[in-house]
């Protein structure tokens, strides 16, 4: 069975500038395979190249170079549309439909019609949280709440490849938490979810496996837990409570220690110190738990030091070309 | 075809929600004031002036709903971004073309036969009011079918320039689309006299210039019947024909090339 997404070698190039042309290679070389019925998570900071390869994929855009396949057929297939999904990143629909209108005309556009497109549409915007407002026009709309129809577009046909591009972007932190219950449910179904996000929390809570992209290229791939730059490198522990003299004492096995208010500290940790160890050492001299978080990077630090480590020619020399123009 | 019916119903659904037919009230009381006003200051010449009007309005409004939406048509789902998830269900480049020209044709055709029903119930109350005298000196009798003819052509013309708006849509802004639509439109009108330009210009340049302008611009006088139809003078069926399949190859060739340029552009 071929995979779900077959990306090889994709690459990208744009016309910048009015009078003199220049290209820049918004996405370089881009070689990624996922498999049925993963989460997938398209991970790197704005800019990266994310929205471009999802674009490409949609055949929004057309590729410089190199080709893709969706299910086995190359993208603009027709027939692969019926089978697959996306959300655009900040979606805009047509303001003087309401929700249900929307929905309706792209279940026509699947051919669906009578009850059973209005029971999907119905089913659809239940399971957003779309209530009574499914009635009103668009215009009205929240940023949320059109977020919450994007995804409710993308479902419209069962789709057996959904791609979300920044699916939490807008929402609320009730409505991230929904999202995410979806992308979990959709994966339990046996469906593939392609992702994009700049925000590491989102791929850590619901994908196996992750590509990191910066500056148009691939920086890493792989699970979350394998790429080293992710992995833990210390603990934060917010304690409350802590006296001076208790802080002096443990202060020689903390890497850094700040004073958020009146006896509350945060103790960065460096991972050989057990922060069960410390924790037990603290609450025994009646200090109080606040909160306990591993430290690792963030996209930001590891885009950063991923162009300082390959140095001036980490950009393709086009992207380089360009931007020296600048 | 599904995918081109349901993208052009939705064009449709869009004029209307845009209040497109408030227009057709303006053409309304336009109609009933002049012909009320007409009557009071002409004797046995108000039904050729009230056919003039209708037929004229039914013109100007017809270019204005052509103009204002077929200039937005395409440009306006890329400026949005609704044609993103448009585009990534079951509807091809080119059905989204051809749905979105069909959806203004058929607000078009709504707009036309309402404006042509509103001229034929004025001319029914000149008919039923003025004395049988006044009548016998009317060129034309006041429910004349030959309107329908008029009519017809307008239609076919308001389709071509339609076609050219939905041709400068989809590679130009709305703006750049609408002047070149309405300059496209005026020359269009005047392409009868740039064949005879070497005439009137010595420069040979220019003369060929003009000429290749003429074979390359459609002839939209042709599809102006209005005087002969209001004076009763014959337009034959075989000259509606030829003029309409005239105007249908302009249509189709531009639709072809909106096409062709609309499926390779991208959407940064």
């Amino acid at each position: 069975m071929p995979s779900a997404i077959h990306i090889e070698e994709l690459t990208k190039d744009y016309a910048v500038g009015f009078w003199r042309q220049r290209p820049y290679r918004a996405l370089d070389r881009l070689t990624l395979e996922i498999e049925r019925g993963e989460i997938f998570g398209f991970l790197g900071p704005n800019g990266a190249g994310k929205t471009t390869t999802l674009k490409l994929l949609m055949q929004l855009i057309f590729p410089t170079s190199g080709r893709a396949e969706i299910l086995g057929r190359p993208v603009g297939d027709l027939e692969v549309r019926r089978r697959i999904g996306y959300l655009p990143e900040n979606p805009s629909f047509y303001d003087y439909l309401t929700a249900e209108e929307l929905l309706g005309y792209f279940g026509d556009l699947f051919g669906y019609a009578g009850a059973d497109r209005r029971k999907r549409v119905s089913n659809l915007l239940d399971r957003v949280g779309i209530g009574g407002e499914r009635r009103l026009q668009l215009r009205k709309f929240s940023k949320g709440m059109i977020q919450r129809v994007g995804i409710a577009q993308a479902l419209l046909n069962d789709p057996e490849v959904i791609f979300l591009d920044e699916p939490m972007s807008g929402l609320d932190p009730l409505g991230r938490r929904d999202v995410r219950a979806l992308i979990l449910e959709l994966r339990d179904q046996g469906r593939t979810v392609f992702f994009s996000s700049h925000i590491l929390a989102d791929a850590e809570a619901l994908c196996r496996r992750v590509a990191v992209v910066a500056g148009g290229r691939l920086a890493a791939a792989g699970a979350l837990s394998d790429i080293l730059a992710f992995q833990v490198h210390g603990w934060e522990l917010v304690v409350s409570g802590l006296s001076p003299e208790v802080l002096a004492r443990v202060q020689p096995r903390v890497r850094r220690a700040t004073e958020i208010s009146v006896g509350r500290y945060s103790l960065e940790l460096p991972l050989d110190q057990s922060p069960d160890r410390m924790l037990a050492e603290l609450t025994a001299v009646g200090a109080t738990l606040v909160s306990l978080n591993p430290i690792r990077d963030t996209l930001e630090d590891f885009f950063m030091k991923h162009v300082a480590e390959m140095g001036p020619g980490a950009r393709a020399p086009i992207a380089e070309q360009s931007r020296a123009g600048h | 075809m599904r995918a081109i019916r349901v993208v052009a119903v939705n064009v449709f659904r869009e004029s209307v929600r845009d209040r497109v037919p408030y227009n057709l009230v303006v053409f309304a009381v336009l109609l009933i004031a002049s012909s009320y006003l007409i009557g009071q200051l002409t004797a046995g010449q108000d039904v050729k002036i009230i056919k003039d009007l209708g037929l004229a309005a039914t013109s100007i409004f017809g270019l204005f709903i052509s103009i204002f939406i077929g200039i937005g048509l395409v440009s306006k789902e890329v400026e949005r971004r609704s044609i993103y998830a448009l585009l990534s269900k079951p509807v091809s480049r080119s059905q989204f073309i051809a749905g979105k020209y069909a959806g203004l044709v058929l607000t078009l055709a709504v707009n036309v036969s309402v404006m042509a029903i509103a001229l034929y119930v004025i001319l029914a109350y000149m008919v039923w009011t003025e004395p049988p005298t006044i009548r016998a000196g009317w060129d034309a009798p006041g429910l004349d079918p030959a309107l329908l003819k008029a009519v017809f052509l307008i239609f076919v013309e308001l389709m071509l320039v339609t076609a050219i708006a939905l041709f400068f849509s989809t590679f130009s802004t709305p703006i750049v689309a609408a002047v070149m639509t309405f300059g496209l439109y005026v020359a269009g009108h005047f392409n009868a006299d740039l064949k005879n330009f070497e005439k009137v210009v010595s420069s040979q340049a220019a003369a060929r210039l003009a000429r290749g302008a003429y074979h390359v611009l459609p002839d939209l006088s042709a599809f102006d019947v209005k005087t002969q139809v209001v004076h009763g003078l014959p337009v034959t069926l075989g000259y509606l024909g030829s003029t309409a399949a005239y105007g249908l190859a302009y249509v189709a060739a531009l639709v072809l090339v909106s096409t062709f340029i609309f499926a390779r552009r991208d959407f940064k």
